[in-house]
């Protein structure tokens, strides 16, 4: 039971992944998709897909998600580009483990 | 360094010695395991990170496509077109234990039996075909970067605890024990002086007594 996919974002941008055979949740608020994170959460989605533009806003509940295996929640782009906040993640991981970021030094 | 408040009893002291024995052998254990998964972040942070950039810029240009595709046909045909999908993806999810932290592993089961495009090719452009077969061959570098991020959160989280956990052992209680086995090494030392005295104080007492009888 703890095997499915799920995307999370604007209408526009999720759409395609219903093609793609995942399951699509549209939301356009923080708030939206805040309760949408914890309904899935309680249904047990193994990885929860969500665009970055709407991550930005509810930062504080992906981080309490960060400690557990499942459900894994990833921030990706949505058909508007990426603004960076998935890579940022990286960034701070990276920060808070070796103490200073290494790995985007030379660019 | 504040001591701890014991008794200065030699009990007290083995006690203590034992501790401080353990509380070594633990701080190197610690420190080594925090070498071995800053060592194993590194690597996964830095396949994280590739993995990344290859999905965040394949995915927007696929869902970019498929933007265009809906601009030049009917909005609403296109999401009648993508509304059944013929294929499902399904999840294998298991846990690995990577130093011993239990970590997500998924394997993707793509059931490839059923035709990738869910539409007739009249109704849509070639550009929303384009789209759906690059988002199809994309699904299995999402979940591998589901997976590596979360693995990569979740190290990130272990090794500021284990840090957290060789610096208090480093700096606050190993020291803390040195001291006060050493406070009780010389209140021992102190008292056995104290007593030689007392002896030698007793025996010229006593001489004394003797000579003037």
């Amino acid at each position: 039971m703890n095997n499915r996919v799920a995307v999370i974002g604007d209408k526009d941008s999720i759409t395609a992944f219903r093609a793609a055979g995942l399951e699509v949740f549209d939301a356009t608020t923080a708030q939206e998709a805040e309760k949408l994170i914890k309904q899935l959460t309680d249904e047990h989605f193994a990885v929860i897909f969500i665009t970055e533009q709407l991550a930005v806003g509810i930062s504080d509940t992906l981080a309490k998600a960060k400690v557990k295996a499942y459900p894994a929640i990833i921030p990706i782009p949505n058909a508007d580009g990426s603004n960076g906040y998935g890579m940022s993640g990286i960034k701070k991981d990276v920060e808070k483990a070796i103490g200073t970021d290494i790995l985007f030094k030379e660019d | 360094m504040a001591i701890q408040n014991v008794n200065p009893t030699r009990m007290e002291m083995k006690r203590l010695k034992e501790r401080l024995k353990t509380a070594t052998r633990g701080h190197k254990l610690l420190k080594d395991k925090t070498d071995e998964m800053v060592r194993q972040f590194i690597l996964l942070a830095r396949e994280n990170k590739r993995l990344r950039s290859e999905v965040e810029s394949q995915l927007s240009d696929a869902l970019k496509n498929f933007m265009l595709a809906k601009t030049v046909a009917d909005t609403r045909v296109v999401e009648e077109a993508v509304m059944m999908p013929s294929r499902r993806v399904e999840l294998q999810c298991t846990k690995r234990n990577l130093m011993n932290i239990g970590v997500p592993h998924i394997e993707v089961k793509q059931d490839t039996a059923g035709e990738l495009y869910p539409y007739s090719f009249l109704s849509v452009t070639s550009r929303l075909d384009d789209s759906v077969a690059t988002l199809d061959k994309l699904i299995v570098s999402l979940i591998q970067l589901a997976e590596v991020e979360k693995t990569c959160n979740m190290l990130a989280e272990e090794i500021e605890k284990n840090k957290r956990r060789v610096n208090a052992l480093e700096n606050i209680m190993i020291p803390q024990m040195e001291e006060t086995i050493k406070y009780i090494e010389m209140k021992l030392d102190e008292n056995e002086r104290a007593s030689t005295v007392r002896l030698m104080k007793v025996k010229d007492i006593i001489a004394k007594q003797q000579q003037s009888y």
